[in-house]
This record gives C-alpha cells, sequence and structure tokens, in this order.
C-alpha cells in the first residue's frame, strides 16, 4: 500500500469512529430531551435529578439496562431473536454515513509508525464519512433493510403482541418507502445530481430547495415519520393495543439496542431533511462558508448543522405529543390512497414545470424558486383537501353532516 | 483486494445460497436469500456498477424479500419435509437438469466473449466520471433505448393487472 492510501484509510477510520461516537452521543443526548420535552409539553418537569438538568440521565439508564437480566423466551428462535436487535441497529448508524454533516476541512499530516509504515495525507478532508456516487440511493437501499430487524423480532419472540407488531411494522414501512423515494426523486429532479455533497453544494449556491420543493418536504416528513415508526404513525408499537408491539419480548441491553438504533434513525432522518431541504451545513446569508476550506469554517458549519438537525428532532417529538395514533386502515389509506398519488403528481408536474423553466433559460435563482413554488401551490391545495374533507377548514361539510 | 473482495462476496454468495435451499424451516430460507441477494450486490459494486448495486439491495433486498416473508410468516408455515422432489423419476430428471446447469457453467468459463461486446478498458470509469453513476444508466436507458424500456413496462403492466384480475374475481 502507498503511504497515500494509507493516509486516507487511517483517515477514514478516525472518521468513521468520532461519526458514529458522535451520533451515539446524540442518541444519548436525543432519549433525554424526548423525556424531558415530553414533560414540558405535558406541564411536568421529567428527569432532572442525576446531573445538571438531569443531562446524565441517558448515562443512569444505559448503566440500568447493562445490569439487568437478559431474558430469552423458552419458545423463541434463539438465534433470530438475538439477531434482531442487531439488524435494527446497524441500518440506522450506516446511514448517517453519507450525510456531509460540515464544510470540507483541510488535513495534512505526515508521520511514520513503527511497523506501519509512512501515512501521508494532504488535502481538503470531505466531513463526511463515505462519499458515495450514488449517495441518497444508499440511504433508500439501507433504510429499506431497517424492516428486517423489526419483522423478525416480531417472528421469533413467537409471542401474539410482538408478531402483530412485526407485521403492520412491515406493511407500514413498506408501503411508506414508497413515498419517501418519490418524495426525494423531487429534490433530484432540481439537483440533477443523487450524491449528498453535489445536493448540498448546488443548495448553496442558490436557494434551499424548501422553496421549490414545499411539497416534497411534507410528503418527505410524512413519510419519514412513518418509517421510523413515529407517532402518529407508532402502530408497530402501540402501547396501548399491543403492550409494546415486536420488542414486547425483549429485556435489558437488547431492549435498549432496539432504542438506540430508533433514535439514530431519527436523527439520521432530521439530518437528511436539513441536507435535503434547508441547505446542509451551509450558513444562510453568507458565502464565505463555501469558500477555502478551513477549520474555522468547518467548526462553524458543524455547528449550524447540529442546530438544524435538531430543530428537526424538536419538531419530531413535538409532533409525537401532539398527535395523537392513526387507525390502521386511516394509515394505509393515507400512505396507498393519497400520498403515492400526489407524489406521482407532483412529479410529473415538476418535471414539466422544470423542463419549461430549463427550456426559457431561466437561472436557479430566486425566481426560479418562486416559481416552483407557485406549481407546488396546486398540489398542496389537492393534498389539504383530501386530508382535510371537509372536517376542518370547509366547516360547513362538518355542520351538514351532523344535521343529515 | 479486488480479487479479495470477489472471492468474499462470491463465497458468501454461493454458501448462502445452498444454506437457502437446504435449510428447513422457510422463514431461515428466505433469509438466507436475502444474504445471497446482498452478496450479489456487492459483486455488482465491485465491477463498478454501484446503481445496479444498490437497486439490487433497493428492490430484492428491500422489497420483493420483505413480501416474500410476510406471506411466509402470515402463512406460519412449520419445518418443510427434507425434499419436494416426487418419486425416483422426478429425482432423476433433476439431476440431469443439475448436470447440464454445470456443464453450461464450466463452458461458460471456457468460452471468450467477441470483440464487439467487450468495453475497452476504463471506458466504465470514463462514463461513471462524466455522467455520474446514474447518468451513465438512464442516459443508455431514456435516450438509446427507449422503445425498449417502454416495451419492457408495459409487459410488467400487463402483469401486474394479470395478477390484480387473477386475485381478485370481482373488482
Amino acid at each position: 500500500m502507498t503511504p497515500e492510501l494509507k493516509g486516507f484509510l487511517l483517515l477514514g477510520l478516525v472518521k468513521a469512529a468520532v461519526g458514529f461516537g458522535l451520533l451515539l452521543l446524540g442518541v444519548a443526548f436525543v432519549t433525554w430531551l424526548e423525556r424531558r420535552q415530553a414533560a414540558f409539553h405535558q406541564d411536568r418537569l421529567g428527569p432532572n435529578r442525576v446531573g445538571p438538568f438531569g443531562l446524565f440521565q441517558p448515562i443512569a439508564d444505559g448503566i440500568k439496562n447493562f445490569i439487568k437480566e437478559e431474558l430469552v423466551p423458552a419458545d423463541a428462535n434463539r438465534v433470530l431473536f438475538l439477531l434482531a436487535p442487531a439488524l435494527v441497529f446497524t441500518p440506522g448508524l450506516l446511514l448517517f454515513a453519507v450525510i456531509p454533516f460540515a464544510a470540507p476541512m483541510p488535513v495534512s499530516f505526515d508521520f511514520t509508525l513503527p511497523l506501519l509504515g509512512r501515512f501521508v495525507y494532504d488535502d481538503a478532508m470531505p466531513m463526511m464519512i463515505a462519499n458515495l456516487p450514488i449517495g441518497l440511493l444508499f440511504v433508500l437501499a439501507v433504510s429499506s433493510l431497517g424492516v428486517y430487524g423489526i419483522v423478525l423480532a416480531g417472528w421469533a419472540s413467537n409471542s401474539k403482541y410482538s408478531f402483530l407488531g412485526g407485521l403492520r411494522a412491515s406493511a407500514q414501512m413498506v408501503s411508506y418507502e414508497v413515498a419517501l423515494g418519490l418524495s426525494v426523486i423531487s429534490v433530484f429532479l432540481v439537483a440533477g445530481n443523487v450524491t449528498l455533497t453535489g445536493v448540498v453544494e448546488a443548495q448553496q449556491a442558490k436557494l434551499w430547495y424548501i422553496l421549490p420543493l414545499t411539497l416534497g418536504f411534507v410528503l418527505f416528513v410524512v413519510s419519514a415519520l412513518a418509517e421510523t415508526n413515529r407517532l402518529p404513525f407508532d402502530l408497530p408499537e402501540a402501547e396501548s393495543e399491543l403492550v409494546y408491539g415486536y420488542h414486547t419480548e425483549y429485556s435489558a441491553m437488547k431492549f435498549a439496542m432496539f432504542f438506540l438504533g430508533e433514535y439514530a434513525a431519527l436523527i439520521t432522518m432530521s439530518a437528511l431533511m436539513a441536507t435535503l431541504f434547508f441547505g446542509g451545513w451551509d450558513i444562510p446569508f453568507t458565502s464565505w462558508d463555501e469558500g477555502e476550506p478551513s477549520v474555522v469554517a468547518s467548526l462553524a458549519t458543524l455547528i449550524v448543522f447540529i442546530i438544524k438537525t435538531f430543530a428537526f428532532v424538536f419538531i419530531y417529538i413535538w409532533i409525537r405529543w401532539s398527535l395523537p395514533r392513526f387507525r390502521y386502515d386511516q394509515l394505509m389509506a393515507l400512505g396507498w390512497k393519497v400520498l403515492l398519488p400526489i407524489a406521482l403528481g407532483y412529479i410529473m408536474l415538476l418535471a414539466t414545470a422544470i423542463w419549461l423553466l430549463e427550456y426559457f433559460n431561466v437561472e436557479q435563482d430566486l425566481l426560479y424558486g418562486l416559481i416552483l413554488f407557485v406549481v407546488n401551490l396546486p398540489v398542496i391545495y389537492v393534498l389539504f383537501w383530501i386530508l382535510d374533507s371537509g372536517r376542518l377548514v370547509f366547516g360547513h361539510g362538518l355542520q351538514r353532516r351532523i344535521t343529515s | 483486494m479486488l480479487v479479495f473482495n470477489f472471492w468474499l462476496f462470491a463465497g458468501l454468495a454461493m454458501i448462502s445460497a445452498l444454506l437457502c435451499i437446504t435449510r428447513r424451516s422457510p422463514v431461515v430460507s428466505a433469509l438466507w436469500l436475502i444474504v445471497t441477494m446482498f452478496s450479489i450486490a456487492a459483486l455488482f459494486i465491485i465491477l463498478g456498477g454501484q446503481f445496479i448495486g444498490a437497486i439490487q439491495v433497493l428492490v430484492y433486498a428491500g422489497a420483493i424479500m420483505v413480501l416474500f416473508l410476510f406471506v411466509i410468516m402470515l402463512l406460519n408455515l412449520g419445518r418443510g419435509e427434507p425434499t419436494d422432489i416426487p418419486g425416483w423419476w422426478g429425482k432423476a430428471i433433476t439431476l440431469g437438469i443439475g448436470i447440464v446447469l454445470i456443464v453450461e457453467l464450466w463452458a461458460v468459463t471456457r468460452i471468450v466473449p467477441a470483440g464487439e461486446i467487450r468495453l475497452p478498458a476504463g471506458t466504465m470509469e470514463q462514463v461513471m466520471d462524466q455522467q455520474g453513476a446514474v447518468g451513465a444508466i438512464s442516459n443508455t436507458l431514456f435516450r438509446d433505448y427507449l422503445v425498449p424500456f417502454e416495451i419492457a413496462s408495459v409487459l410488467l403492466l400487463a402483469a401486474v393487472v394479470g395478477a390484480v384480475v387473477l386475485a381478485k374475481r370481482r373488482l
């Protein structure tokens, strides 16, 4: 191996270790945030005893989970039962690998270790764990694997509640994957690129995609909620119907693995929302962060990215404590009869609009964004009209139903 | 490194395919089939077909096998019989077909493809650099071979409609 290759591999290892370490730290923080925020929404205090503001509560929980007894049900399929938590946990972490979390950082080193030889690197290091040419397709592919852990957990437990949870999860995640993929296609259409670095670059240069792709963002958020099994789509768990769904039979650290995987997926989805529609690590209204790579710019953009991500985590938790759970037929109807046709129609409309804009040589700037936003409006109107179905906005529909 | 990766994933694909057809529990069989699909995706990526690798995982490992697993779990099949090939004749025919397949494989390794169907070395990398991993596929599919592609999609649509008609007698 050449010294350059060795330097690259070393850097890759360090990035993977630091990236996943930070992600797990974020997961610990989100478990705390979820409990504190839930308490805030319900007008109570939440965990505030361990450390300042209760911040060390996740550590206490971790220790508790480690020293609890590991139980395997007598009739469970032992191997698959033990495999399932790992299968939930791994895709949640893997997804994070392709998300760029800061501006490239200049790194240069040249040293020699005994036995291992010389390591050389001198370039701007892209701040993501793996810069794949297929970028977002990797995200879709890996997130489609997350369902296996849940299905197997439900099946291997050999218990009714777990099984029902597993079945619900598989049907739900397969359905909403379609809508998720279609909403991401709208980003491909405008960016003309599938790599996440390309998407971020395109947004930095001109405008954030939340303006031209408002509906794409709405579709993405709804299907992301369903993909991560969060309220209002948490039917696989549904603690008031299924005890705890697919992880009813799990105890101690295996149970904690499901939790870690779920929250890792939550953070990753929030990071994806920030990356796809809110400029990624771009600092708004400035351009110095896009210039020459420097350590300061890198750290500043990292902080901005974390702020954006946690804004979406906050919204996720907010939604959880605001909305009731869907009924199962409503969930399926929403996925197949509302989101899917609307996403398909939206893509056709968007593609036509983009083709026309390119035909008339409109630059990708504010005007371009505004035109596409106007294109969004009728589809948004249709979506809300279907979702509302004369209940809320058009109150007279309700009135008519009551009187009849 | 490339050769090592190839043998790693090719071996994994072979072993898991064998385990898939020898396991008695349908769920475990399906799981080994997923491992096979995954290894094949890795082989595509080694060959430089990153897009096809991702689609392989997304479609086969991620969607089709989930439905397989879903159906198997719903049917709640127990452990299957050691073999479902009936009788002495059946076994003889299967053995014959197996031998033919092995000979075919052996023949394929011996054949040198004609010059025209081989790309010059480095073409893939060049095209990928110019058009990106997805562009290289989509330009061919939606510009050069648009009509065959659309015909294939009509064929798939006919299959979907047929399945719906068969499953739902009263629409």
